[in-house]
């Protein structure tokens, strides 16, 4: 076991991007919560799209692909947001349409110059020797931002999440607390994309939340399990990754499966036996 | 003097006016029950009262040093918040975020002020109860304490009791009327439910897209507005036939 860890880290791309994939596994876990309970699940998924085609658009002109996607999802973030707050046209159908338009986009710009060839495949699915130098950097950056941003304002972001017109009222800004979590959000997706793929990113910031809420019942338990839940199974969804030679991101979500399944049965079974106690202990 | 006193104010959305012609006041221990139908900016009211909204003409001043953030406010209940993992007393705390500012971190005397007001509703057992394992009328209880939490001064209340059964009503109102004649909390509700804030309130406001009734509840009754309004929306049960 020990030999095969270090024979994993040998190889420097691959600590590249165990490191990078951690920082967003945590990230992306932490923002998901609030998220998730607000019900903007499908926001990650459009923003995911909307990467792919930006990084698509970033190939054919042979520019950068971060400075091209990480402007563009952040724009995408704020529509999203805008759309999902106040529009005639409804959230849902709005992102399922702005992703399809960004993906629709991004394969057309690829297809008139270079042909579908395996960039665009590595973007759609993830690939472990896409991480550069920057994306440590920028990742360390990341984390930094959102674990300050969870600790010091755990409170604020509690009650903009649990009730937003109270949190309103008594005069939390949170037009600007949106705004910020969706902008780490689209960050965080651009950075886990190119190793997860578009089009299993969102699973990062959905599965960690939906799994912790099975068992946990208070926001702390189910934030810091979520944190947890994630980090754990990118650490295994990499090893079989590695092990097996089967594809990182997909494997990660294959963990992250497991880890739901198990959480949701031992809800169920927590919820058939332990009716008796149902007084969580401590207090907040 | 007044917690909150409007005068010929008006609010609305973008420069036009969904409701206008406000001329009332709330005193320390009144209980002021907002009624009207739907659309008569009875919303529109409470977004202005809580600075949501700043008056599109007249004045809203608030007295007695009240601080416009110092108003324990009961919003609607969302789908969100029905299945949301918290700790009943994580979400009372929430309440306390006002009075915490910039300063990251609830103190000890916040936590003590919630546990105060579990005690004085009589709901501590629910304290460490998961909020979405609660019933609704239950959840209803902990988000009074939330607003308690946050005001022990002005509770503004919109449509507490939608949703749930009599029963819980009831309990609720008997919650309600007990904090604000024993502690003398200033209570602003807004309801559809006609026949209890009549019985509840001690001063009524209709709306009608204008203020058409401000007073006490017994001038209420016996006003035509009132009059009209009781008996066409909320009909005895015998005479339930012809609704």
């Amino acid at each position: 076991m020990l030999e095969t860890l270090a024979e994993m880290f040998s190889y420097t791309f691959l600590v590249r991007a165990v490191v990078v994939g951690l920082l967003v596994a945590l990230c992306a876990a932490l923002l998901g919560v609030s998220l998730v309970l607000k019900r903007y699940s499908m926001i990650g998924d459009g923003l995911s799209h909307v990467a792919f085609g930006a990084l698509a658009v970033a190939t054919v002109l042979h520019a950068a692909p971060l400075a091209i996607a990480m402007p563009v999802v952040l724009l995408a973030a704020f529509l999203l947001l805008r759309i999902s707050e106040n529009s005639k046209i409804k959230g849902d159908a709005a992102i399922a349409l702005i992703s399809t338009s960004a993906l629709a986009i991004g394969v057309i710009a690829i297809s008139v110059t270079t042909g579908m060839n395996t960039d665009v495949y590595n973007y759609l699915f993830g690939s472990i020797l896409a991480m550069s130098g920057t994306d440590v950097v920028l990742s360390i950056v990341l984390a930094s931002v959102v674990l300050a941003l969870f600790v010091l304002c755990y409170n604020k972001i509690y009650a903009v999440t649990f009730d937003e017109t109270f949190a309103r009222a008594t005069g939390v800004r949170t037009g600007l607390w949106n705004m910020l979590i969706a902008a780490l959000t689209a960050v965080t997706i651009v950075l886990g994309m190119r190793m997860m793929g578009a089009l299993l990113i969102s699973s990062l910031i959905i599965f960690p939340a939906l799994t912790s809420m099975r068992l946990c019942k208070r926001f702390k338990t189910v934030t810091l399990c979520s944190a947890a839940v994630s980090v754990i199974c990118f650490c295994v969804g990499v090893l079989v990754s590695y092990l097996a030679a089967t594809p990182t991101g997909a494997s990660v979500v294959a963990a992250n499966i497991v880890a739901f399944a198990l959480f949701w049965t031992l809800g169920v079974l927590k919820g058939r036996f332990g009716k008796s106690h149902r007084v969580d202990k401590g207090d907040g | 003097m007044a917690l909150i006193a409007c005068q010929d104010a008006a609010f609305g959305y973008e420069g036009k006016a969904a409701v206008s012609a406000l001329c009332f006041e709330v005193r320390p221990g009144d209980c002021l029950c907002v009624v009207g139908e739907n659309g008569s900016g009875k919303s529109t009211l409470i977004k202005g009262l809580l600075r949501l909204l700043p008056p599109l003409e007249g004045t809203l001043v608030m007295g007695e040093g009240l601080k416009p953030t110092e108003i324990g406010y009961l919003p609607q209940q969302t789908a969100v918040q029905k299945d949301f993992p918290s700790s009943a007393f994580e979400v009372v705390l929430s309440g306390r975020l006002a009075a915490r500012g910039i300063r990251p971190f609830y103190s000890r005397a916040d936590k003590a002020i919630v546990r105060r007001v579990f005690r004085s509703l009589g709901i501590e057992t629910l304290q460490n109860r998961c909020y979405r394992e609660l019933s609704g009328g239950q959840q209803q209880r902990v988000l009074v304490a939330r607003a308690l939490a946050a005001s022990g001064r002005l509770l503004l209340l919109d449509e507490p009791t939608a949703g749930l059964d009599p029963t819980a009503t009831q309990e609720l109102y008997r919650l309600l009327t007990e904090q604000n004649t024993a502690s003398g909390v200033a209570v602003i509700m807004v309801s559809h439910d006609v026949r209890n804030a009549v019985r509840h309130a001690s001063h009524i406001l209709h709306l009608h897209t204008r203020q058409t009734f401000f007073g006490t509840t017994d001038e209420y009754v016996s006003s035509p507005v009132g009059r009209a309004f009781v008996d066409s929306l909320a009909p005895q049960p015998s005479e339930g036939s012809h609704a």
